[in-house]
């Protein structure tokens, strides 16, 4: 499946990855509403980039079954399902199933490769992955 | 669909139908209670007023209060007044925080005579409460068999005669979520509440809620289960409750901060995928996880609570239990539930009974179950335990009363109180897993000594003085109830706390309103007579809270934060209390602190005590504690235990062991710590705010905001 790829030692947190997402999604320049979120830590590399690697661990735990795989293999969470209880987010090994205060149910990365065309070093590429 | 339930819904015959706008949900309260009389088919709504809100929150305190009102000092538990209430809280209902979806159901008990409330899980109360009804009061006693339907989504409320058989209650669950679903998706909006026919042969009878499993393509049950609770459900003919309810959201609750809530459980949920593993293990194992511990530390009741381990123990202990639970499922019996303990045997072949060669899910054995029917009867048989468990669960039979009360007749039947003769060939010795699972399929048929053993172990001490001969005060030492009730599955013998924890607890001995063993004897943390006062007047307000609440205890102490260890009171789990406190306010938009929350219990429990002294109890005397409960009853027990006790009557008794008779030590060892119990009642009562009997002090009572006239009638009869 393609997923989004990322190389963490070319971001430079510009942010241009999350303003894209969140526009596009929730029609909003807000970079905690984004499914794709870079930051600074004092490990290296120095610059985290957290996007949804498709590993599908939050579709086991899902009380309403309101988390599957598509045919391209990509996880999506079906919204009208959804019942808000974030046992998905409290699970997910990447921290990339992302919940805002504003939000009742979560939300994530699901590989539409918006990001990726916007990325002006090409820290986040299209990968594919088994 | 199969020909039963095609047949169910054919027959369908309403008798009295009530149609209605389903209330908005305002911060956590529809403001609307159901109260149907199935005598004459009334429906109705009536209001929640604010003063219910304020002074008895919700859940079991809405229960108690709608109780008082509709019975009299002389009510009996079939009498057409006695009510069952059903309410799950303001913080019931929300999806964000593990264990938040529980129903109090409140009444008056066939084992104890008095008020009893039960915890229990499944979709029921925050279903109904979402259909528009922060409780459902249902009074009166029907001719024939019935079922009250509750439909959320059309606003509609039927009391309904449908022709099914009501005796086992997983079909009953099954074949009703069939008969109201539209689709296999539809099944997870609906849960129905029934028993079986154990419940109408015995004083033991469960209530279970339903909650759909969507994996499994199942309605699996959780147990309303103390108390007897099924017991009046049948005698009231209710054969079923169901409620449909379709639009649940994150946000049905309509809390006043969600994002709080929000914030809050994803920090907890987050704390439990992280330590669960490596604390408790509520998720592979459940309750059961205490299995291993609790005989580790001579603390798991076997053979009727004379011992406290076994070495076969092994055999149903933790790590077995976890290889028979079917693992990575999301097993909350509320949707969302992190904590997901509510484990489950799957496709397991009955071995006797009605269904034999059937497949079937159990659910559990909880810790409860196991030590219940297993350990605390000498029965070390997995199978056994899994098997009792399913049958305790269809018949309508409370598994802790059962295993109690199966375990006291073994003892009876090894001391020759009973024989053969009397038990209709039942060989009931210790370890006899035949002859226990005989005993409980009598309970399920009403026949045999299954219906003496069914009556309780109260009943049973009566009838085996009054008819075999037996000696009352032995029985009276070895048969554990108090209050009427059965003992919950800890062996209390070496831990005072706990012998208070559980005598003088408001319902009977069941460990939710005090589990002090730990703190007590493991870790040694309440050295003084103050500090036990301090703790058994703490924890059981605390943990009354839940019940006011629509929430599950479990996840307070069963997952542990980080840096917990560090803190001021780390028993008390202090972010986890803060946790309770946000969530409270966040759903209420109120402005509560851990003072107040602790003042709220106090408010339910104190008049749940004075309750039962308009009932005729809730004195002292209704406090005392069968010895077995105390310290050791008979030789074998005093020397399983020797050097302990030996060691106590020397350096905390005073009195030089060497040259005693067993007999002696006994004697001397009983003096000693009946004293002692009887100076912690002094202690507890005097913290809680009682007098020497028990009985709150009107001036206490006034401060708490409960000195309704009726209420002051009631204790300055006592003052």
């Amino acid at each position: 499946m393609k997923i989004v790829g990322v190389n963490e030692e070319l971001c430079t947190l510009c942010g241009a990855c999350e303003t894209t997402c969140s526009t596009f999604y929730f029609k909003e320049d807000n970079r905690l509403k984004s499914a794709i979120q870079v930051h600074e830590t004092d490990q290296d590399p120095g610059n985290v980039i957290s996007v949804c690697n498709q590993c599908g661990k939050c579709i086991e735990v899902c009380p309403v079954e309101a988390i599957s795989r598509n045919k391209k293999g990509i996880v999506l969470i079906n919204k009208k399902t959804c019942v808000g209880c974030f046992n998905c987010v409290g699970v997910c090994p990447t921290g990339t199933m992302f919940w805002h205060e504003e939000l009742v149910i979560p939300f994530k990365c699901i590989a539409c490769a918006r990001c990726t065309k916007e990325c002006p070093t090409e820290a986040i590429f299209m990968t594919d992955v088994d | 669909m199969n020909s039963s339930v095609e047949k169910m819904r054919a027959s369908r015959k309403e008798l009295a139908r009530y149609d209605y706008k389903p209330a908005s949900i305002e911060r956590g309260y529809s403001g609307k209670t159901l109260y149907i009389n199935i005598s004459d088919q009334t429906i109705k709504s009536k209001d929640v007023t604010d003063q219910m809100k304020d002074i008895f929150i919700g859940g079991k305190g809405f229960g108690l209060w709608y109780l008082w009102n509709a019975v009299q000092p002389e009510t009996k538990w079939n009498d057409p007044e006695n009510e069952i209430v059903i309410s799950s809280g303001p913080v019931g209902g929300i999806t964000q925080y593990p264990g938040s979806g529980k129903s109090l159901v409140v009444t008056l008990s066939p084992l104890t005579n008095s008020v009893m409330d039960s915890n229990v899980g499944g979709f029921f109360g925050p279903y109904l409460k979402f259909s528009g009804w922060d409780a459902l009061e249902i009074q009166g006693k029907a001719e024939k068999d019935i079922v009250i339907l509750i439909d959320g989504d059309k606003g509609t409320v039927t009391i309904e005669e449908i022709d099914f058989q009501p005796g086992a209650s997983h079909l009953i669950s099954e074949q009703l979520t069939e008969m109201l679903a539209e689709n296999e998706k539809d099944k997870m909006h609906i849960s129905v509440v029934s028993s079986g026919s154990g419940a109408e042969h015995t004083n033991v009878g469960i209530l279970n809620f339903s909650f759909y499993d969507l994996r499994r393509k199942a309605a699996r049950m959780k147990q309303a289960g103390r108390g007897g609770t099924g017991t009046v459900f049948r005698d009231k003919k209710i054969a079923a409750l169901a409620v449909k309810y379709s639009s649940l959201t994150g946000r049905s609750n309509n809390p006043a901060d969600p994002a709080k809530i929000s914030k809050t459980g994803v920090k907890i949920t987050r704390e439990i995928n992280k330590f669960d593993n490596e604390q408790f293990r509520m998720r592979q194992i459940g309750t059961a996880n205490l299995m291993t511990p609790m005989n580790d530390y001579d603390l798991l009741p076997v053979h009727n609570f004379k011992y406290g381990s076994h070495p076969d123990a092994v055999k149903i202990s933790s790590d077995v239990l976890r290889d028979r639970f079917t693992q990575n499922m999301p097993d909350g019996c509320w949707i969302g539930c992190s904590l997901s303990c509510c484990k489950a045997v799957d496709n397991f072949e009955l071995k006797s009974g009605p269904f034999k060669g059937e497949k079937v899910i159990v659910d559990g054995p909880e810790y409860e179950n196991a030590a219940g029917l297993g350990s605390n009867c000498g029965i070390f048989d997995p199978d056994y335990v899994i098997e009792a468990n399913f049958y305790c669960d269809t018949y309508g039979l409370d598994t802790i009363s059962t295993g109690t009360m199966i375990a006291f007749t073994m003892e009876c039947y090894e001391n020759n109180i009973i024989n053969k003769e009397i038990t209709g060939g039942l060989e009931l010795n210790f370890g006899n897993a035949a002859a226990a699972m005989e005993l409980i399929h009598q309970m399920g048929r009403g026949e045999g000594f299954g219906l003496i053993v069914g009556q309780g172990v109260r009943r049973m001490k009566q009838i085996f003085a009054e008819e075999y001969g037996a000696d009352p005060s032995f029985l009276q030492d070895i048969g554990m109830e108090n209050k009427g009730l059965e003992y919950s599955q800890y062996q209390a013998k070496e831990s005072l706390a706990q012998q208070g924890g559980y005598a003088m607890t408001n319902k009977g001995p069941q460990h939710d309103e005090a589990w002090l063993i730990f703190m007590d004897m493991v870790n040694n943390q309440l050295p003084s007579f103050e500090k036990k006062a301090e703790a058994l007047h703490y924890f059981p307000m605390f943990r009354t809270w839940f019940g006011l609440q629509g929430l599950c205890k479990l996840p307070w102490n069963d997952i542990v934060p980080e840096g917990n260890a560090q803190t001021d009171s780390p028993e008390k789990i202090p972010e986890h209390v803060q946790n309770y406190v946000d969530l409270f306010n966040a759903v209420t938009g109120k402005n509560i602190d851990k003072e107040e929350m602790i003042r709220q219990s106090e408010r339910v429990y104190n008049f749940q005590r004075i309750f039962n002294l308009r009932l005729g109890f809730g004195t002292r005397e209704h406090d005392a504690a069968p010895y077995r409960a105390l310290g050791p009853v008979t030789v074998e027990e005093y020397e399983s235990r020797a050097e302990r006790y030996d060691k106590q009557l020397e350096e905390d008794v005073g009195i030089n062991p060497a040259g005693l008779s067993i007999e002696e030590k006994i004697k001397a060892m009983r003096k000693y710590r009946e004293e002692r119990y009887e100076t912690l009642l002094n202690v507890v009562y005097k913290r809680r705010g009682w007098t020497e009997n028990g009985i709150p002090r009107p001036e206490f009572v006034r401060e708490l905001g409960i000195d309704f006239p009726e209420v002051m009638e009631v204790i300055n009869k006592y003052i």
